[in-house]
């Protein structure tokens, strides 16, 4: 579904992605997993055509996509739902919604629309209300949502978890599980590594750069070296 | 009497308000300063004389000066602020380009006309005038008037009904993740640069016929009010820029009225500063600010 060979990236000659091969087979649900400013939102943002790749090459269903600009790549079915969110907060949430659907190939469905209402019921009582005035949780869920109205092959997520209360990120897992299960192809990146090992099949560690790492994510779990480095400082700091 | 003149006040100003709202549109949108806008103000009132001078009715030259006025100002876009775009933060270049590209039009327009004012011929627009309640309107008034409201629906209609205003508001929220959504970036960049170009190419006719005067600096001193109107009303809002064009037109003509001459422009930008004393972003600012207080 999506093949990464050796993508560099930097901003201002500072190298953020030094290497990165990586491969999310369709169906998939995959982790990425690292410390901060190890290039994770980077290599996302270089995915989804935001920042440019300086070597190296996207490959998404076959066709070769990193030179294509942002909005033609959303347009081919690779969505990403950005670090924090990023819903538009002067729009009201049914707007938002239907920005979403741009990126459809069809024109927006009615169905799509219910669909997305079904998995977050609570975005259906707050259609009229400006985006800005959700909650954080309610905001990811736009955010999710609105990529899912673009119809996508593949999501990307970029931390959905951040700065959400536990039983909320509980209830976003649960939605990418159910979205898995009914085929959709989904790259995450998680800041809690063991939520993500615990979601995902395989997992990839970055670290400054490159992959450290990758493996069956139960696997991973197990793994002395990222116990102590990811796992370790996650235990004993947010149990 | 001061019946007379605010009414003479409000048409002024919605043509304030008209040329403002493009110069708005623009800055909310992609966040550049166009001091192009008078040239292209001017560019509008060139072509509408020109229509008429080859004997096309004044309607149709008012749509030929508001495509043009559409393409001079697309044209800047692609020529001037383009090219910078690539190279990341643009702000500050975009406002030096923009004065080149006013500079450069301007020019033009300076050897197209010889230096010379234009004047519409004779019996472009018929010298009318009615009697409502003891209040005088002349005909071309009234057309002012209708013209503004008419453009200024559509454009609400379109900002805030079509899938091309959501976009456009997306990009004004937030480039990137509208990007991400699918929308395309240059698209965007045509319609809100030719839909700003269109307002002020009409205002420019409607300024070229209520002063019967058309000549290649006339943008100047509106692209002055625009930033007034800009910036009473809010960076970036159109209901802003519609109040304060409105107020603007108001307080100009009661103060050129009822006050020695001259002191109408230090009465107008003293009061700029006592309101922005009052509301740092305007009267109807909170929108746009507070977007940019949540990038900082
Ligand atoms: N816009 C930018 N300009 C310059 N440097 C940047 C920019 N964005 C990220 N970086 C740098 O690139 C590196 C990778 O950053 P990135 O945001 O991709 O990390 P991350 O893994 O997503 O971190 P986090 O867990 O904090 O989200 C960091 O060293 C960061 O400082
Ligand atoms: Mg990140």
């Amino acid at each position: 579904m999506l093949a990464i060979r050796d993508l560099r990236a930097a901003y201002d000659g500072i190298e953020a992605l030094r290497g990165v091969s990586l491969e999310v087979q369709a169906g998939a649900m995959v982790a990425l997993v690292g410390a901060n400013g190890a290039g994770k939102s980077t290599l996302l943002n270089c995915l989804s055509g935001i920042v440019p790749a300086a070597a190296g090459s996207v490959v998404f269903e076959g066709e070769d996509i990193t030179r294509v600009s942002a909005h033609k790549i959303a347009r081919r079915g690779l969505l990403h739902v950005p670090e924090g969110r990023q819903i538009l907060v002067d729009l009201s949430v049914e707007e938002n919604l239907r920005l979403g659907a741009l990126a459809a190939r069809q024109r927006a469905r009615r169905e799509t629309m219910d669909t997305v209402l079904a998995l977050f019921p609570i975005l259906k009582d707050k259609l009229r209300q400006q985006a800005g005035a959700l909650s954080g949780g309610q905001q990811q869920m736009l955010a999710i949502g609105r990529a899912l109205m673009g119809e996508p092959r593949m999501l990307l997520l970029d931390e959905p978890s951040l700065g959400l209360a536990p039983l909320v990120t509980d209830q976003v897992f649960a939605a990418l599980r159910t979205l898995n299960a009914g085929g959709l192809t989904i790259l995450l990146v998680e800041q809690n590594a063991r939520r993500a090992f615990l979601s995902t099949s395989w997992a990839y560690l970055l670290d400054q750069g490159t992959i450290a790492k990758d493996g069956p994510s139960a696997a991973l779990a197990q793994d002395a070296e990222v116990i102590a480095r990811y796992l370790g400082h996650l235990a004993a700091g947010e149990g | 009497m001061i019946a007379q003149q605010l009414l003479n006040g409000l048409i002024t100003g919605s043509v304030y308000a008209l040329f403002a709202l493009g110069f708005t549109l623009v800055f909310g949108t992609h966040k550049i300063l166009n001091l192009a806008h008078g040239s292209v103000f001017m560019s509008g009132a060139f072509a509408a004389y020109f229509a008429v001078l080859n004997g096309l009715p004044l309607w149709f030259a008012m749509v030929l000066a508001m495509l043009c006025g559409g393409l001079v100002c697309y044209v800047i876009e692609l020529a001037a602020f383009r090219p910078l775009r690539s190279r990341g933060q643009i702000e500050f270049a975009a406002l030096i380009a923009s004065i080149g590209a006013n500079l450069m039009i301007s020019s033009l327009a300076q050897r197209i006309s010889n230096t010379k004012v234009l004047r519409f011929p004779f019996g472009t627009f018929p010298v009318q005038f009615y009697t409502v309640m003891g209040v005088r309107i002349s005909l071309l008034q009234i057309v002012i008037v209708c013209v503004v409201a008419i453009l200024l629906a559509g454009l609400l209609f379109y900002m805030y009904r079509t899938s091309f205003g959501r976009q456009v508001r997306a990009v004004s929220g937030n480039e990137r993740a509208a990007r991400l959504l699918g929308v395309s970036p240059n698209v965007v960049f045509f319609q809100t640069f030719f839909i700003s170009g269109a307002l002020a190419g009409m205002a420019g006719v409607l300024i070229g016929l209520s002063f019967n005067s058309i000549h290649f600096l006339m943008g100047e001193p509106y692209l002055l009010r625009a930033f007034v109107v800009v910036v009473l009303g809010g960076l970036g809002s159109i209901t802003g820029a519609v109040v304060a064009g409105l107020l603007l037109g108001v307080i100009q003509t009661l103060t050129v009225a009822y006050l020695p001459t001259g002191l109408s422009d230090a009465i107008i930008f003293s009061l700029l500063f006592i309101i922005l004393l009052v509301r740092p972003s305007g009267l109807f600012g909170s929108a746009i600010t507070a977007t940019a207080a949540r990038r900082q």
